[in-house]
């Protein structure tokens, strides 16, 4: 498990995170909600190793965020950023086998890429140049090249954690639900993974627990039942939003457009 | 796909590499040939042949080992090491228009050297003929060494490489090192005026072999010690973070590339005075040639680098003969419209 507490970050004088508390299990999906400016990502990347903390302690399984080196924190996570980019005009199948570590046997890192670029609906374009894809596809193709990060240090090391920041936010509804479904797939397989999200629908339908934060700090963690209320929706995102409960499925979360207006 | 359609497709692909490599390595043998035979006395194959074994006359033996061998062993180690420095930097800053001369390295490393020449000879008397070889590299290294810290430090902007960041102190250190080149060059002796303005545009005429041997086995050393840096360069490519989650030291990565590049590039300097655009342009062909994954990118960078500086230095040396142009001439006029093409087309600054 990860486990961060008391967590501060601070940009120069500017003070991003305040105190944060986070929680990733083993076989965990966390959704990570807020509105914009709320401190998500920031948070995201002090988990992940690429911004360093003011205050506070991160720890992975009880070894310390601050002892492990580039290539230790690789093995133990995979992160996918919010805008990827690529200088080169790799092919998906060259993207894919990037983040491959050398550990890896070669003949096990083909089946793996064209495991996952399957698993993302891009066995077409995997000879492709990534740069020649549309939006959306070039955001599939790093995603399939973290998960093949993940599954390969998964096989030779051991679980490890997933975290994607806003995987959904340039797909379209059918990959949006795809690419939850595999986060929850590696969650149920063992992984612990965290998810920045700004579609509450999503959260609400795929996540295990949300922590919910506003202004740097975590207003709200727990179940999806016990954070995503009316009041506290409403409350954090300064707008009208109704929670509707399903008989047997996920919570419908809608904003009040009329009010909102 | 299933997979068994993975090697067939793969076959063609290689093919074409090993073809394209094949064709790049005769490219270099042919024209290291011409290099030996052609220049004001032509000299046949049997009359090389025979100069090579030591059985022809002194005069040809004299004309093959020591003036265009040790003349071709130094365009080919700076050939290939110009392009691979080229290649190495355009991916570690993830720039199309990084080279050792445009953004500064050359000028640095020229500048120092300016500075042994003139000074040197001024302050502790002429320099020993047998400490100039050593002392040359050393120098341009440390000017090298001086700007890549400069690049590294003053063009990042907002956590990342800045393109036009890194072009502006390319041009400021360039400047600043013509303008130290200039005034030392104002206070220069007569012999050392007439040596300093033809090294200054490069020239691999004033090769003898002491000096060809300390340079070339810099400047392939640093060659062979870059091409362990391939599959961190291709990492590069999606920025210094993902590559930083995906394993790689980054910090680590970028200081000792760099620092390879600057003892290549002071190397090739110090005995050959700065040429320019060779770092750029041969790169830029590889690319085009084999793609963008530096594991081949790297060597058939190397390749074309050596091709463009041979011919070049084939170029200047038989236009006139006896006469001799300076080699930067050559290369600045293919790199020149080469650079302006790329900047119209990239239109990034």
């Amino acid at each position: 498990m990860i486990t961060g507490r008391n967590i501060d970050v601070a940009f120069g004088r500017k003070t991003i995170l305040r105190c944060v508390d986070v929680d990733v299990p083993f076989g965990k999906l966390v959704a990570l909600c807020g509105p914009n400016g709320a401190g998500k990502s920031t948070l995201l990347s002090a988990l992940v190793g690429d911004v360093p903390t003011a205050r506070g302690d991160i720890r992975y399984n009880d070894t310390d965020l601050h002892r492990m080196d580039a290539a230790d924190l690789s093995r133990r996570r995979a992160v996918l950023e919010q805008s990827p980019t690529l200088s080169a005009a790799f092919s998906v199948a060259e993207v894919v086998r990037l983040s491959v570590p050398i550990e890896y046997a070669p003949a096990e890192t083909e089946s793996l890429v064209t495991e996952v670029t399957a698993q993302l609906g891009l066995t077409r374009f995997i000879d492709t140049p990534v740069p020649k894809l549309s939006g959306g596809q070039r955001h599939r193709a790093h995603l399939a090249r973290v998960l093949a990060q993940l599954t390969a240090n998964r096989s030779l090391f051991g679980p490890g954690y997933l975290f994607l920041d806003e995987p959904t936010a340039s797909l379209d509804i059918q990959h949006q639900i795809e690419v939850m479904k595999i986060a929850r797939v590696l969650a149920r397989g063992g992984s612990g993974v965290l998810v920045v999200l700004h579609d509450l629908n999503l959260a609400a339908a795929f996540a295990d627990s949300i922590c919910l934060m506003r202004d740097g700090a975590v207003v709200g963690s727990g179940t999806v039942a016990e954070v995503f209320t009316a009041r506290m929706l409403s409350d954090v995102y300064a707008t009208p939003i109704s929670v509707e409960k399903t008989e047997g499925g996920p919570l419908i979360i809608l904003p009040d457009y009329h009010s909102a207006a | 796909m299933a997979i068994t359609d993975a090697p067939h497709r793969k076959f063609p692909a290689f093919n074409r590499q090993q073809s394209i490599f094949a064709g790049l390595v005769s490219a270099v043998f042919i024209i290291a040939l011409a290099e030996i035979a052609l220049g004001p006395v032509s000299l046949t194959l049997s009359q090389i042949v025979e100069a090579v074994s030591g059985k022809a006359d002194p005069m040809p033996t004299a004309i093959v080992t020591q003036i265009r061998a040790p003349r071709l062993v130094l365009g080919l180690g700076i050939g290939l090491s110009l392009a691979i420095c080229g290649a190495v930097l355009q991916g570690l800053l993830r720039n199309p228009l990084a080279d050792p001369g445009l953004i500064g390295i050359s000028g640095g490393a020229s500048a120092a050297v300016v500075v042994v020449i003139v000074l040197g000879d001024l302050v502790i008397g002429e320099i020993p003929a047998t400490l100039r070889p050593y002392l040359l590299p050393v120098a341009a290294f440390c000017g090298a060494l001086l700007v890549t810290a400069l690049i590294l430090g003053l063009s990042r902007k907002d956590g990342e490489m800045s393109v036009g960041r890194l072009i502006l102190v390319g041009v400021a250190v360039n400047s600043i090192a013509g303008a130290g080149i200039g005034f030392l060059t104002y206070i220069s002796t007569d012999t050392q005026l007439r040596d300093l303005t033809f090294w200054s545009m490069g020239s691999l005429a004033k090769s003898g072999w002491p000096a060809v041997l300390v340079s070339v086995v810099i400047m392939g050393g640093s060659s062979l010690a870059l091409l362990r840096f391939t599959r961190a360069l291709d990492l590069f490519q999606l920025g210094e973070r993902a590559a930083f989650h995906s394993g790689l030291d980054v910090m680590r990565i970028k200081f000792a590339a760099c620092g390879i590049c600057a003892l290549a590039v002071g190397a090739g300097v110090s005995i050959a005075g700065p040429i320019g655009f060779i770092g750029l342009v041969a790169p830029h062909i590889a690319r085009m040639l084999v793609g963008g994954a530096h594991r081949v990118l790297l060597p058939a960078s190397a390749l074309t680098g050596a091709v463009l500086l041979l011919g070049a230095d084939l170029l200047v040396r038989n236009v006139a003969p006896p006469q001799e142009l300076p080699i930067g001439l050559a290369t600045s006029l293919i790199g020149g419209p080469f650079f302006l093409y790329l900047l119209l087309r990239t239109g990034k600054l």
